[in-house]
């Protein structure tokens, strides 16, 4: 947002086109870029949390994963808190033994 | 065959952003710095780059002669009567899109490397086997993009096929730039479009009316040595091509009028 448009909000008056622009191209490239349905997406989520919870316990309340693009780089990003391990080494199960 | 030529595809994704009028003037401009230059129109279906540079009535052989091997490959060039460092490989005939390959084109390519320093590739719009073709005997690209939403998209589509086909370096010429809308807010700013698809700006080319002049003519700005701003801003993007340090001016961001400077202060971006 540039001056001009804080200006024109305080005014009642529309934003400049080329705002506009730049938002619409944004969304609609971010989109274009990673050719991923939002279903798709959420189909994606639910399979790595699944595989993920095999091995650690997880917060899926927390848990998130999402598409970031920048520099024409688009990232699968996954932000899963870990609460606990679910895989004991054998060593472990020695200790809890004796 | 490797050899030291530059081969460079001129590509968009739209038509109608000035890929032809690009190639048109950057095969002139790097004619009149001495370098041996070949441009080829790609545009099987819809060929104009003859046209642009006044040699449409020389056309005697096309690339498709120079594939179907009825005609030697100096028999189809057309070499330009005031600037003898440009030639033009014309189109063939637009059934040629029936059979034509990439390896086809790589052909041709090669070809044109044994002879010139410069291969301009005049891209035709869309992403589909004309394009496929090109991009294939290609090994650096200029993507032509104008400030308008569709063209951006469309021109960010063209840089990831680009990428994916190993094409580098990928440059960006902004073209049709009105220096005037840009302070006013009306139309997306030069940073806006690099900052969107990430390129490097090779030039911007401002909106003048001496290039519809020209193309009435057949002679591109770049021939008569003009000094409008269009004809300016290609000299310029030809010696940057050539690996001369010409610094870019954003239009938006000259004048020191007090009238430039507030325009320019209500272009900040607060966030």
């Amino acid at each position: 947002m540039t001056l001009r448009d804080i200006i024109f909000k305080l005014l009642g008056r529309q934003k400049t086109s080329a705002s506009t622009a730049r938002e619409r191209l944004q969304l609609v490239l971010a989109h274009d870029r990673c050719d991923l349905s939002p279903e798709l997406l959420d189909q994606m989520r639910r399979e790595i949390l699944d595989v993920v919870a095999k091995y650690v316990e997880i917060d899926i309340e927390e848990g998130a994963v999402s598409l970031e693009t920048e520099d024409r780089m688009t990232a699968l990003v996954a932000n899963l808190p870990i609460k606990r391990s679910l895989v004991t080494t054998s060593s472990d199960n020695d200790e809890t033994a004796s | 065959m490797e050899t030291n030529t530059r081969i460079i595809l001129i590509c968009s994704g739209k038509g109608g952003v000035g890929k032809t009028t690009l190639t048109a003037n950057l095969g002139i401009a790097l004619a009149r710095q001495g370098v041996c230059t070949a441009v080829l129109d790609a545009d099987f279906g819809l060929r104009n780059l003859d046209l642009l540079l006044g040699l449409e009535n020389r056309i005697v052989y096309t690339a498709q002669e120079v594939l179907e091997e009825t005609c030697r490959l100096d028999q189809a060039l057309v070499k330009h009567k005031q600037e003898p460092n440009l030639s033009l490989m014309p189109a063939g005939n637009p059934r040629m899109l029936d059979w034509l390959k990439p390896k086809d084109m790589q052909r041709i390519v090669d070809m044109l490397s044994e002879k010139f320093d410069y291969v301009l590739i005049d891209c035709p719009a869309g992403v589909e086997d004309g394009f496929r073709n090109a991009v294939a005997a290609s090994k650096e690209a200029i993507v032509v993009t104008n400030p308008e939403v569709s063209a951006v998209r469309d021109a960010d589509r063209v840089i990831g096929l680009l990428n994916t086909h190993g094409v580098k370096p990928v440059q960006l010429v902004l073209n049709r730039v009105r220096p005037k809308m840009i302070a006013s807010q009306e139309m997306l700013s030069v940073d806006d479009v690099t900052d969107i698809l990430a390129l490097p700006l090779l030039g911007l080319v401002i909106e003048d009316e001496q290039v519809i002049v020209s193309t009435n003519r057949g002679e591109p700005l770049t021939l008569t040595g003009g000094n409008s701003p269009a004809a300016r801003c290609y000299s310029n993007i030809a010696r940057r091509l050539q690996g001369e340090e010409i610094p870019l001016i954003d239009p938006s961001k000259q004048g020191s009028g007090v009238r430039d400077k507030l325009k320019r202060l209500m272009q900040t971006k607060i966030f």
